[in-house]
């Protein structure tokens, strides 16, 4: 195992042995495994699993019932656009579906290049700036349409 | 490690005198809508340039939580202590930065970013739960203590009985501030009384519903007053243990709370043997996974112990069953943050301010369509009309207001003609919609009223958890009617079914989520019924 990985999973055995290895620590722990690895992998997944004595069936279905768990890795850069009712009302579905056709993916997905995932989010609570996207980690309100392309076309250049 | 009253007292002066020192602050809002507009960065160039002018033991830089305006943001205010003053600058950039500097070390007024302190925004506000967001230092429990933080749990612990706090909270008429208003003091009455080994308190953090970021701020901006608030439930219950359960998507709220609670260990403030007493009290934050089912109490208690956020039938209530089978108590976020000032000033204070069935102040997130958006906090019972025009400042661009939205997506839709009812949780009600968390969405009249319909239910049925039927499978069907009438290809027989649906829908679900998800269209339906008919094609 090279020694990266080895400390990722060191990550996520701390906050197991934090919670005692108590089966409520099932959530705490697939948190850290994603701030770890990214997302959650299978492996990883079965990992937890053995570790807090738990069915696999169960760690699937709670990673999979939490919109925050991606069973998937994400593009290179990421693109967050609000979907809450402030951005709403001032046209993110517009923002959303223009970064669709431009950029060829699907809320959710991510570009056949893993240049790019698009991801709608339900609302991320900065509604007085609406509407609103995150662009790798930075926020920017009162977007425009063609701002936002400007913005993706820039950060995945 | 404080032990008493006059041990708090001393921490308390020590911090006032040491503010003192510095004549004058300068005061950096870093709440999560300035941060977007990168308040970080301004809080630290200010910081330099102070300190660069050789200013730094006259004036303080330090950043402060939301301050409210969050449309004018980034906003910085110049707090002169001799002179009583305070000058508000707002629509700051990075590149202002040096001139906020200049007009500071020359005495003079940076004109063209000032904000007018008497503008009706802040005027018609009135603060309890907010009174230290903007002021205190959220990373500083120091702070919080100089401006009476902890002196009504130390005094509730040393000088009151548990029941004695219970009788003030009742007093209080304060009700549950997550939306269905159940009287707070009675739920800690009941929880009071049960006779068990184990009780827990639990703060519902999640704030799901799209529009709504109240809780956020509070947690953010005076973290120790939600753990104040918390502590004290628990003293008054007898529970020794609490979580907070906070949305994952809140990043910055959870990194207030775990540094806040920290202090708040070192202190001995929580902890064991709290005040010297036999109470001990202790708290942990939890992460939320984005399911907006788990503001649903029983799915919030299934979250914390880690299982998918399936709701149950209630009862048993969790005053019997809640988190791991023992009774528990969950209020919100801000429901908690009240609990503070409430036990300091007694209940009969607090019940002084808004209506009588609906006592205190309500924080409202304000967004959409209107000129003022971010957060205000206003007495109960204050009308709509002056809600949105005094302290919202009305709708931009001389467009008219076609309706309000409160309550997310379990609320309903409130047209211009009701705007002058008062907002308290029965006549919001009366209305078709409800106070919910306090979203309050403003849209103008060039928003398609079915369309905004559409976007509650799709959400509801996306966050629904599948576990009933009627919930799973009726929204989905109402989402699919719906699309029909936004593309206009509906039918009279659509209709009917439409108004079918949500009344099974309503009556038949097994939770909240489900049982609410029919009252936006509801609520247009009964108040937008024409634009519902138009899009019924003639054939």
């Amino acid at each position: 195992m090279p020694a990266q990985v080895d400390n990722r999973y060191k990550m996520v055995e701390r906050t197991m042995k934090k919670l005692g290895y108590e089966r409520s620590a099932l959530i705490e722990t697939l948190h850290t495994a994603q701030e770890s690895f990214g997302y959650l992998e299978k492996e990883t997944l079965k990992f937890i699993a053995r570790r807090l004595k738990l069915p696999f069936s169960k760690v699937y279905g709670v990673a999979t019932f939490y919109h925050f768990f991606r069973l998937k890795p994400k593009g290179k850069h990421n693109t967050v656009v609000c979907m809450g009712t402030a951005c709403y009302i001032k046209g993110a579905n517009k923002i959303l579906a223009k970064l669709e056709e431009r950029f060829n993916v699907k809320a959710g997905g991510t570009t056949a290049d893993d240049l790019l995932s698009l991801i709608s989010a339900r609302c991320v609570g900065s509604c007085s700036l609406a509407p609103i996207a995150i662009f790798d980690d930075k926020p920017i309100g009162n977007l425009g349409i063609e701002q936002s392309v400007e913005i993706v076309e820039e950060m995945i250049r | 490690m404080i032990h008493t009253l006059e041990e708090l007292e001393e921490i308390a002066e020590a911090k006032r005198e040491k503010d003192s020192e510095t004549k004058e602050e300068l005061r950096v809002c870093i709440g999560s809508s300035c941060l977007s507009l990168g308040a970080d960065q301004i809080e630290k160039d200010l910081k330099e340039e102070i300190s660069c002018r050789g200013l730094k033991d006259k004036c303080k830089v330090k950043g402060v939580g939301c301050n409210g305006l969050c449309s004018a943001g980034v906003l910085v205010s110049h707090i002169d202590r001799e002179k009583n003053s305070e000058t508000m600058y707002g629509n700051l950039g990075t590149s202002d930065i040096k001139s906020v500097a200049e007009a500071y070390e020359s005495g003079t007024i940076l004109k063209e970013k000032l904000l007018d302190p008497h503008d009706p925004f802040f005027l018609n506000q009135e603060k309890i739960v907010l009174e230290n967001a903007g002021y205190i230092d959220p990373n500083d429990i120091e702070d919080y203590i100089a401006h009476d933080g902890y002196f009504a749990l130390f005094n509730a612990i040393i000088e009151l009985s548990a029941e004695e706090v219970i009788a003030e909270v009742k007093k209080s008429g304060l009700r549950g501030r997550g939306g269905g208003g159940y009287p707070v003091g009675l739920k800690w009455e009941t929880v009071a009384k049960v006779d068990s080994e184990q009780k827990y308190i639990v703060c519902n953090g999640d704030e799901g519903d799209p529009g709504a970021f109240m809780d956020r701020a509070i947690m953010e901006a005076d973290p120790h007053r939600v753990i104040e608030g918390m502590a004290l439930a628990g003293f008054a219950c007898g529970a020794n243990k609490g979580y907070v359960y906070v949305r994952a998507e809140y990043p910055i709220a959870v990194e207030k709370l775990n540094k806040a609670i920290k202090q708040a260990k070192r202190l001995g403030i929580l902890g064991q043997n709290i005040a010297g007493s036999n109470f001990s009290f202790d708290l942990e934050v939890r992460l939320g996974g984005g399911a907006f089912v788990c503001g649903e109490a029983t799915a919030l208690v299934t979250s914390i112990e880690g299982n998918r956020g399936n709701p149950r039938q209630k009862p048993p209530h969790l005053s019997d069953y809640g988190l791991w089978g023992e009774p528990t108590i969950l209020n919100n976020v801000e429901s908690f943050a009240n609990i503070a000032p409430i036990i300091r000033k007694g209940g009969a204070w607090y019940a002084g301010f808004g209506t009588e069935k609906s006592p205190g102040t309500k924080v409202f997130a304000l967004s959409g369509h209107v000129k003022n958006t971010g957060l205000v906090e206003v007495p109960m019972g204050m009308s709509l009309r002056d809600i949105i025009y005094k302290v919202g400042g009305g709708v931009p661009e001389g467009k008219k207001l076609k309706v309000v939205q409160t309550g997310g997506p379990s609320g309903g839709c409130i047209p211009e003609h009701l705007l002058d009812i008062p907002v308290d949780y029965d006549s919001l009600k009366s209305v078709g919609s409800m106070m919910g968390s306090g979203g309050m969405i403003v849209t103008d009249d060039s928003q398609s009223i079915v369309e905004v319909a559409r976007f509650f239910v799709e959400f509801c049925a996306s966050e629904s958890c599948g576990k009933c039927v009627p919930c799973r499978v009726g929204t989905t069907e109402l989402t699919n009617i719906l699309d029909k009438f936004v593309a206009k290809t509906a039918t009279k027989e659509d209709l009917i079914l439409l108004q079918d649906l949500c009344t099974v829908v309503k009556e038949t679900s097994l939770c909240g989520l489900g049982q609410a998800a029919p009252n936006p269209v509801i609520t247009t339906l009964k108040y937008f019924e024409d634009e519902y008919l138009e899009a019924i094609k003639n054939d």
